[in-house]
């Protein structure tokens, strides 16, 4: 048996598998298959200053290899989450990382800053999701706007901060660095890339959004070579996702440079899949006889 | 590939798989604990082999909890459905179950209209089979070849009335004319339906007009299945009035007509 846990921030983590925000709610509906302390961490959905609808569907549309999204942040606002949610969460026995997002950084501060007062262990900035027209992706993809909301979310707590990237921009490294400059403790990538599929029959998108964010194993390459890129321009510890289906791709992207790994596709296709992942890193670990997970991350002996 | 001790919790095998028509099939899943659990409007999420991301929400079509049995009946629309219509008795499904919230239902002893339009039929089945003579069931194909499932309800002892598109089997039309036949007939206590949303619509707004309570079965593409990701979004009222997201899996695929909008 290896030893799974890693240290991010200074939080212990009993073993580096989260499930991804998005995927997994606040957690409920997963209790049903297992005790949510078996997992390494649990990243919430995202959450706005107030209460979001989303958007019309058809929100998803399966691809080669995974699956398009555009729920559009649906979520109940951050005080009912923080009223509703977060109790039974802390007791859940496993970190928490309170993802949260908004239409301007002044939103994404007043949210932090309500966490702020909360025991969440790490607050999670999505300034990525694709899917919000006037949210998420106007701050990550430029250098300023990514840097100016992590500065205000920066000022609003003390508690760590993970700024979550997206991949759908020019240089993941130079929006990486600005980030680190204005204070982020952690960075998590990659976010879903922006895609589209089309219905031949109706010729109708089949999203009701048309563009939605791509996940799955098809973008997994792609997350290996940004986590690897970033890991080699800033000095904080990175979360590795994209289409992470098994414990080798786990072990692959640790070896890039991540951390921890979070798991979102794969949990929508099968609620064991972290469980599954957990064993097959420790299967990995014992077999390649490596004795400690955290061993992994970086060790990519790069040509 | 060796199947880990968690896919194995959620593996089943199938005892009997039937071809009905050129698109539709019937599987019979061995699943104790879960046809123990299972009640009529509940669905099955089948993950196909073959590299499929997501999984394919299927209503049930037949709960005999004495076998410990399932049975879905489904139509081959796209490639994860064709690997669905490959399996044979012996193999096995990956599947959760039962999901979804079912059909509120009256004593059996209550008169009820059921209303299937084509793979929307089979969901009418169980309810068939719980009120027995009381159940009139009128179901929509497009024609005499897509028509599923009569002798079923027959054997139920329900009174089928059969409608297709093009008159080849059963009445030339939609199942509306029928059913506002049915419903200056006798009163139903309750109309359940499953079909095409035009129908679901008709059929709601027939209730409605008759002050008949009505429950309809939602479709929306879907991801988890069990309520987390909240791709499956459909547009209901609140108890105000105030239009709402819920979804599909979770807080339906059943849902009470008037909470629905339109």
């Amino acid at each position: 048996m290896a030893d799974l846990s890693v240290n991010i921030c200074g939080i212990p983590f009993k073993n580096p598998i989260i499930p991804a925000s998005g995927v997994f709610g606040y957690g409920r509906e997963y209790e049903q298959y297992y005790p949510l302390s078996r997992l390494g961490g649990i990243a919430t959905k995202g959450t706005t200053g107030t209460k979001r609808t989303g958007n019309l569907a058809p929100r998803v549309a399966e691809t080669t290899s995974g699956m398009l999204n555009s729920v559009g942040l649906q979520n109940p606002g951050i005080d009912a989450f923080i009223a509703n949610e977060l109790p039974h969460l802390m007791q859940c026995g496993t970190v928490i990382l309170a993802n949260i997002a908004g239409s301007t950084a002044e939103e994404c501060a007043e949210v932090a800053a309500k966490l702020d007062q909360t025991d969440v262990h790490m607050i999670e900035l999505n300034i990525s999701c694709p899917n919000v027209k006037q949210g998420g992706a106007a701050f990550g993809t430029s250098c300023e706007t990514a840097a100016a909301v992590t500065a205000a979310v920066r000022k609003a707590t003390s508690k760590p901060l993970c700024v979550k990237l997206s991949p759908n921009v020019t240089s993941i490294t130079d929006i990486a660095k600005a980030v680190e400059a204005e204070g982020a403790d952690a960075l998590s990538l990659i976010n879903t890339l922006l895609g589209m599929r089309i219905d031949l029959r109706t010729r109708r998108p089949i999203l009701h959004n048309n563009m939605g964010g791509f996940s799955g194993p098809a973008v997994f390459p792609v997350a290996v070579r940004m986590v690897w890129q970033v890991a080699n321009a800033v000095n904080i510890p990175i979360i590795g996702m994209g289409g992470v289906a098994s414990g080798e791709d786990a072990a692959e992207l640790m070896m890039a440079g991540a951390s921890a790994v979070q798991v979102g596709t794969a949990l929508v296709q099968d609620p064991y899949a972290p469980l599954r992942i957990i064993d097959e890193l420790n299967d990995w670990l014992d077999t390649n006889h490596v004795a400690s997970a955290s061993e992994l991350t970086g060790s990519v002996r790069a040509w | 590939m060796k199947q880990d001790q968690y896919t194995a919790k959620i593996s089943y095998p199938i005892c009997k798989m039937e071809q009905l028509n050129m698109a539709a099939w019937s599987m019979e899943i061995l699943c104790p604990e879960v046809a123990a659990k299972a009640q009529p409007g509940q669905f099955v999420n089948i993950l196909p082999e073959g590299g499929f991301t997501l999984r394919r929400p299927i209503s049930i079509c037949e709960i005999d909890k004495q076998a410990g049995t399932l049975r879905i009946v489904f139509e081959v629309r796209g490639k994860g459905t064709a690997a669905l219509a490959q399996l044979r008795a012996g193999d096995t499904v990956n599947m959760l179950a039962p999901l979804g919230h079912g059909f509120s239902l009256p004593d059996s002893s209550e008169h009820v209209i059921l209303v299937g339009g084509g793979i929307g039929t089979p969901p009418m089945l169980p309810l068939a089979q719980y009120f027995g003579k009381n159940a009139v069931v009128i179901s929509g194909f497009r024609n005499q070849n897509a028509a599923i499932l009569q002798e079923d309800f027959k054997a139920a002892g329900a009174k089928t009335i059969l409608c297709t598109d093009d008159g080849s089997a059963g009445q030339k039309g939609l199942v509306t004319v029928p059913l506002a036949e049915e419903i200056q007939a006798q009163k139903p206590a309750l109309i359940c339906a499953c079909g095409p949303m035009p129908m679901l619509k008709a059929t709601a707004a027939l209730a409605m007009e008759n002050g008949i309570p009505c429950q309809v079965s939602l479709e929306e593409r879907m991801g988890c299945g069990i309520g987390a990701c909240l791709v499956c979004a459909c547009r209901t009222k609140d108890a105000e009035g105030a239009e709402q997201y819920q979804h599909v899996c979770k807080n339906g695929p059943v849902f009470n007509a008037e909470e629905v909008v339109w």
